[in-house]
């Protein structure tokens, strides 16, 4: 990764969070390797969550009066500038809960074309035959909607495996995408090992034989560039939490003559177009798949993280990442008894390290990180499958972000040996 | 330090040497456990003696992965449950419970607990609750289906 324009300030971008004031476990300083789970939140997100909420707070899309009208501008308004943030049409983004809600919205829609009398809604029915294509380093998220589809409608489930350094084992993309495969779905950058996926060998092979692709982006649009139109992709889904906006809202994106001809997932009010005792029909994309009062403040604030990161630059959010990740992996290897799980090379890799301290549990090196005042994740982190493929009952994963340094880098590496001491191992 | 008041050196020791481990005949209940956020997993059979609440947890084997408090305590529970009657397990294994719901503000008993007091510090931290009591819960789920006829 290369740009020409000047790193992030670190320094004074810290300040906008307030949360990086405060200390942990008696006075530790705050570090805050944990923003692939969910990121903290600048100043400016939550003063024009604030604001909407104290000046123009009302049900968008319903009523006629004044802030009703302000309120639906400030919610489309936020809609736009997502929309321009992802390389997108306005029409093209939909708002839900998660990125969780956004995958099970296609998956949902999906087999609910098999019950729609609209002709259109037939390219999305599947069956016995049909098959669709997952990784194995897919989140739960992006497995169970479509594992579930699977059993519901008769297709079968088919997925690239992971190779031992953790990518995608490519050299199984004839046998794993054929003519059967209806849908493609994975991730953009995987959440455990950071690893990012060719996005053009596997939209072009979904293409070339009509499969559809789903795009999981929660770890890709947060952290770099990111333009789906560009990508080729059908659906992306994200969501705001990870990406300095607030918790309870998600994106999805999907090609707009998609979008507008998939049945609905959750029905309701503010989604019809005409509604009988015995039936209804549907309002255009996006509101087709929007359903009751939106998450508004939320759709609002992330606007704002939007704006924020716009601000910032994503070429150079990127960059910051990259020299942080490269810090720490290289660093990492330098401690003997620590297994890095994912890419050790700095290439084609987000800022996801996770890692397995051997002869300490994942949850025990956790605790005394967090002892430390650094505050990582352990577990599975909802991939479990990737867990077991990789033999790694638990890993320990630091994620860095916009308002992490070389410092948060050296307090992990620093930690690790001191978790190292503390249950003897390697001392 | 906080780190020292919750990995106690008993625990650290049932973690490096744990009691009882490995899985025997005979038994009349084999249950398999996770704790589905970390993937922390224990399987547990008991080999009873005797009806009811008066029948005795004559063995008490187990295998798994896990962190060192799942671990740790799996180990512990072993020694406190094996030899006893069931009514007596049940009723260590509620003040242990207890112990680990109260958030570290419960005194321990000694003479009820023994090597269990070691937990009262894990009780600070909600996260790891779940880590202390998975072979308990395991434990209790085998001698309930032993006890209500449908064991392995």
């Amino acid at each position: 990764m290369t740009t020409t324009a000047a790193p992030l300030d670190v320094a004074a971008l810290k300040a906008d969070f307030p949360i990086l004031a405060r200390t942990v476990r008696e006075g530790k300083r705050l570090v805050y390797l944990d923003s692939g789970a969910t990121s903290q939140r600048p100043r400016q997100v939550l003063d024009f969550e604030r604001q909407y909420v104290e000046t123009a707070n009302a049900a968008v899309h319903r009523g006629a009066h004044q802030l009703a009208e302000e309120a639906t501008d400030l919610y489309e308004d936020a809609r736009e500038k997502i929309a321009n943030f992802v390389g997108a049409g306005v029409d093209e983004i939909v708002f839900t809960k998660n990125a969780t809600e956004s995958i099970n919205l296609v998956a949902y829609a999906f087999g609910n074309a098999a019950f729609s009398d609209d002709p259109a809604a037939r390219r999305f029915v599947l069956g016995p035959g049909d098959e669709i294509v997952v990784t194995e380093m897919e989140h739960h998220a992006n497995l169970l909607p479509w594992q579930q589809l699977a059993q519901r409608t008769g297709a079968t489930l088919k997925w690239f495996s992971v190779t031992e350094e953790g990518r995608l084992d490519l050299s199984e993309l004839d046998d794993v995408i054929t003519p059967r495969t209806k849908v493609v779905a994975f991730t953009h950058q995987s959440n455990v090992l950071g690893t990012v996926n060719p996005v053009s060998v596997l939209v072009a092979k979904a293409q070339s034989v009509g499969a559809l692709t789903v795009l999981d982006a929660c770890q890709s649009v947060p952290h770099g560039p990111v333009d789906f139109r560009a990508l080729g992709v059908d659906f992306a889904a994200f969501s705001g939490h990870k990406m300095l906006g607030p918790s309870g809202i998600g994106v999805l994106y999907g090609r707009f003559e998609l979008l507008n001809a998939m049945p609905p997932f959750i029905t309701g009010g503010s989604m019809i177009e005409q509604v009988f005792m015995d039936r209804s029909t549907f309002a255009p994309p996006p509101q087709r798949f929007e359903a009751g009062v939106p998450n508004t403040s939320q759709a609002i604030g992330l606007g704002a993280a939007v704006d924020y990161l716009r601000l910032l630059g994503m070429d150079r959010v990127a960059a910051h990442e990259h020299e942080l990740t490269g810090a720490a992996l290289a660093g990492l290897q330098e401690i003997p008894g620590v297994r890095i799980v994912g890419p050790t090379e700095n290439v084609d890799r987000g800022s996801a390290v996770s890692f397995v301290v051997e002869g300490v549990h994942a949850h025990d090196a956790g605790q005394v990180l967090d002892s430390l005042g650094i505050e990582v994740r352990v577990g599975h982190h909802c991939a479990w499958p990737l867990h077991r493929k990789l033999d790694a009952a638990a890993t320990v994963r630091a994620t860095f972000y916009v308002y992490n340094d070389l410092a948060d880098v050296q307090a992990l590496l620093d930690g690790v040996r001191e978790t190292q001491r503390f249950f003897g191992v390697n001392a | 330090m906080q780190l020292q008041q919750m990995y106690q050196e008993i625990i650290l020791d049932h973690y490096k040497n744990p009691h009882h481990r490995g899985l025997r005949d005979p038994y009349e209940a084999e249950v398999h456990h996770v704790n589905p956020t970390c993937g922390d997993e224990v399987t547990v059979r008991v080999h009873l003696e005797g009806e009811g609440a008066d029948a005795k947890v004559v063995d008490v084997s187990y295998d798994g992965q896990g962190c060192s408090i799942s671990q740790a305590s799996t180990s512990v529970l072993t020694d406190l449950v094996i030899g006893r009657t069931v009514g007596d397990a049940f009723g260590t294994l509620d003040v242990f419970v207890e112990l680990m719901q109260g958030r570290g503000k419960i005194e321990p008993d000694e003479d009820v607990l023994e090597d269990a007091v070691a937990f009262a510090g894990v009780a600070k931290y909600p996260a790891r609750v779940k880590c202390a009591l998975l072979g308990w819960m395991a434990f209790k789920d085998a001698v309930a289906r032993v006890v209500d006829g449908d064991g392995a």
